[in-house]
């Protein structure tokens, strides 16, 4: 026996990304446009689906992800919203190879937009690739104002980015200055509206911005 | 459960890395920076356990670590990020995020191989 010494130079995250790749060529191919949905828990991300799937004028798809139970998809669904569960089992996180087992499952009839809703994290969503279109980032006014400050990758990598909850803006001491201020230096140019989920303020914005935004993969040219 | 996945992707890396050679691994250099969102130490306490039966069972990890830095949009200086602050420590401009300090990969492995 003797040893030897070999230089490897490999990504952790290459086959993730192959795998993302593929999801992403899948999904193209039939017009559908993949938004991956992040945000803590309880930062409002069903509700947010729910309000932009009434406003959006074509078809949209959810998969939802969690570490357990199948609670938002039965929420979904019992609006006529398809929808198709992800649970993970302890993983914090969806990746593409489980995105991808889960598309494979789906009809695609007609195409739309595909909201793929994360585990609820700040933190390792934002790490790995599952094939999206775009990151739509979620925080909501009672997680905190120093949020892009302890968490920045997630604003970062986000191509579009929601507060939400602003009606309880008048209860809590969220410092709106602050927060832009941190967002802005992570991420000058993501889009950022502010909606409330109780009345479905904002969210017609965000529906107007996200429409125009996917048309050239749903309404493809020639 | 974060540093799992990325633990059992590891091992599979170095293990193909031996196999080509028909070895064992004895080490792994793994490049780990401070944004890339996996804590080294974590990664290290997984590795003993998942790696349990495999050529890579019994292998040192060695962990590279990289802080990360942020660039002045104004004067151009690389420098490190301060606690709730962006500001360039040179010229007070705005720092922006650079991919230093995201690193994450498999730089090296040793191998003990048949003569």
């Amino acid at each position: 026996m003797h040893m030897i010494s070999k230089d490897v130079q490999v990504d952790i995250h290459a086959r993730n990304d192959h795998v993302a790749e593929h999801v992403h060529e899948y999904l193209t191919a039939r017009g559908i446009f993949t938004v991956n949905v992040m945000g803590a828990p309880g930062a409002g991300k069903t509700t947010t689906l729910e309000h932009l799937i009434k406003l959006l004028p074509g078809k949209s798809y959810v998969v939802e992800g969690d570490i357990e139970s199948d609670i938002d998809t039965e929420r979904l669904r019992k609006q006529k919203i398809s929808a198709s569960q992800i649970n993970t089992f302890g993983a914090c996180h969806l990746d593409a190879p489980l995105l991808h087992n889960a598309v494979h499952t789906l009809e695609f009839a007609v195409p739309g937009i595909l909201f793929v809703e994360n585990v609820g994290n700040l933190v390792c969503p934002a790490e790995f690739s599952i094939g999206e279109d775009i990151k739509l980032l979620q925080v909501c006014v009672t997680d905190g104002s120093d949020k892009p400050y302890k968490y920045p990758l997630a604003f970062e990598k986000a191509d579009v980015i929601l507060l939400s909850k602003i009606d309880l803006l008048p209860y809590v001491d969220f410092d709106e200055e602050f927060f832009l201020q941190g967002l802005r230096h992570l991420n000058p140019e993501a889009p950022f509206f502010k909606v409330d989920g109780k009345t479905g303020g904002g969210y017609d914005q965000v529906a107007a911005w996200l429409a125009h935004r996917a048309r050239s993969v749903t309404e493809p040219k020639g | 459960m974060h540093e799992g996945p990325v633990t059992e992707e590891i091992i599979r890396i170095a293990c193909e890395a031996a196999a080509a050679q028909q070895g064992r691994v004895t080490a792994i250099s793994l490049v780990v920076g401070e944004d890339s969102g996996f804590i080294g130490e974590s990664i290290q306490m997984y590795f003993d356990v998942m790696s349990e039966g495999t050529v890579c069972e019994g292998a040192v990890l060695h962990l590279e670590g990289v802080k990360p830095k942020l660039r002045c949009t104004r004067c151009g200086q690389l420098f490190y990020r301060r606690p709730f602050s962006f500001s360039c420590p040179l010229c007070g401009g705005e720092g922006r995020p650079t991919e230093i300090g995201k690193e994450f990969y498999v730089k090296n492995v040793e191998l003990e191989v048949p003569d």
